[in-house]
């Protein structure tokens, strides 16, 4: 018994992995309880749509370039200014779970670098670099 | 009593199952969305048809991807896509909201119990996020038929895969090459079944960071979740015991999925009405599916989704070069 709890020891996840993983825990289910609520709140028009939801049938059987052109919907960040409208609401949660990551890999940061294990905190740094790339838009926005 | 109970019960399950994919893969239901496709253009059904419609699409789906041992991204996109009214765009867009919501509620149960290696997940996320990226921008810029036949002759590849890849439980590695030495890339692991500590480390390290170029460009491109070829590259080409390779293949969805759904949501390719059911559809569905796989057969539900995955692949290939 006491060297089935010994050998389970060797086997624990690292305090970093441990830190990791509460944050994707309650920032999943935090994030998905937030898209819930403003999803409901969208579909019983409580906050009213962008895009009315009887156009969307349409615009959604045609690419996107035409979504973004003929709807005039908001590309990259902009949906930040339409958060009265029940649509773009739902961003908020959407967002929120695409931001987890760089949420918990920031926390990794310190941790490797009390480690000393510097090559690791160089690869999380260069991660987290590419993600807000991708994140903020810079590489670009709008349809083809 | 009880097991013949349950034995009907698992047949039940089976033969719903069978039927639900049998019609999906029937010419008839794709000849059947075309027409509610036209005829929403025309003003046909209501929006709120579709929602529901989609809902318990996904929900069945979840059930089905975990009996399946299939992420839920995979089955979504060609599926969606084939039999849905959505344009590609926003199918890849919901895809890659779909694999990330699934693998953030499955990465902190597998990183506590180290399934999920921070070691190893860490170095190959950068390769294959960096690369979703250009996936995902390339996959946007491409035209619609073109990137249609590359998704049919990619679920056609991954239908292959998945039926002649036969994973190790615990691949022998003997001794560790230097990058992953250098990389930290092992760990341990406490298997419950044999109560023991599995200890593990890489091998072929740099050929399998290499091979994340290209699941990294196909996750972007596709919208596909790519748990498909993270775990035979993690398993039999790196030598990752099987449970890890899978549990950080799961959590490393997390990763690559982030960077490429930025890309589509930027892009204007999310559509919340079409794309939060299918989220909660394939959650809620994904959890009654661990309940279910207590009592079904999952071998013969792998070999079904093999063979819708084969139709699916070839109706999106013939879609792509307007045959289909």
């Amino acid at each position: 018994m006491q060297e089935h709890k010994q050998d389970k020891k060797i086997a624990e996840a690292p305090p970093e992995q441990i830190a990791y993983a509460d944050i994707l825990f309650y920032g999943c289910w935090f994030g998905i309880f937030v898209l819930l609520i403003t999803y409901i709140l969208y579909l019983t028009r409580i906050v009213p749509p962008y895009v009315p939801m009887e156009q969307l049938t349409w615009y959604w059987s045609h690419n996107v370039h035409h979504y973004v052109e003929e709807a005039n919907v908001p590309t990259g960040w902009g949906w930040v200014k339409f958060l009265n409208k029940g649509d773009f609401l739902n961003f908020i949660g959407i967002a929120f779970l695409a931001l987890l990551t760089i949420v918990g890999f920031l926390t990794l940061i310190p941790a490797y670098a009390k480690k000393k294990d510097w090559a690791f905190m160089v690869i999380v740094v260069v991660e987290i670099l590419v993600l807000l790339l991708a994140a903020t838009g810079i590489l670009g926005t709008g349809g083809h | 009593m009880f097991a013949h109970v349950m034995m009907r019960y698992k047949q039940k399950c089976i033969w719903i199952l069978g039927w639900f994919f049998y019609l999906l893969s029937h010419p008839l239901l794709a000849m059947a969305s075309e027409t509610v496709s036209d005829h929403i253009v025309r003003g046909g059904k209501p929006w709120w048809f579709w929602v529901i419609v989609l809902f318990f699409f996904c929900f069945i789906l979840g059930i089905i991807a975990v009996l399946a041992g299939v992420g839920g991204g995979v089955l979504y996109v060609p599926l969606v896509s084939g039999f849905f009214p959505f344009h590609l765009d926003f199918v890849r867009g919901a895809g890659l909201l779909v694999a990330l919501a699934g693998a953030l509620a499955a990465g902190p149960g597998l990183l506590r119990r180290n399934l999920a290696n921070l070691k190893l997940a860490i170095p190959v996320a950068l390769i294959a996020s960096s690369c979703a990226i250009a996936g995902a921008f390339l996959g946007l810029a491409l035209p619609r038929n073109i990137v249609q036949t590359l998704l049919g002759a990619t679920i056609i590849g991954i239908a292959i895969l998945l039926s002649v890849s036969k994973n190790v439980e615990r691949p022998k590695v003997t001794k560790q090459d230097a990058i992953g030495l250098a990389l930290g890339m092992s760990g341990a692991y406490w298997e419950e079944s044999t109560k023991e500590v599995v200890h593990w480390k890489t091998h072929r390290t740099w050929l399998g960071l290499l091979l994340f170029i290209i699941i990294g460009l196909m996750a972007g491109m596709f919208g596909l979740g790519a748990g498909w070829a993270n775990v035979p590259v993690l398993n039999l080409l790196m030598g990752v015991p099987l449970k890890v390779a899978v549990g950080t293949s799961k959590f490393l969805l997390s990763i690559t999925d982030t960077s490429a759904a930025w890309v589509y949501l930027n892009k204007g390719c999310v559509i919340p009405l079409m794309a939060v059911p299918s989220i909660v559809g394939l959650m809620l569905g994904s959890f009654v599916g661990v309940r279910v796989l207590a009592i079904a057969k999952p071998k013969v539900i792998r070999y079904i989704v093999i063979t819708v995955l084969f139709f699916a692949g070839i109706k999106a290939f013939l879609k792509g070069l307007g045959i289909g």
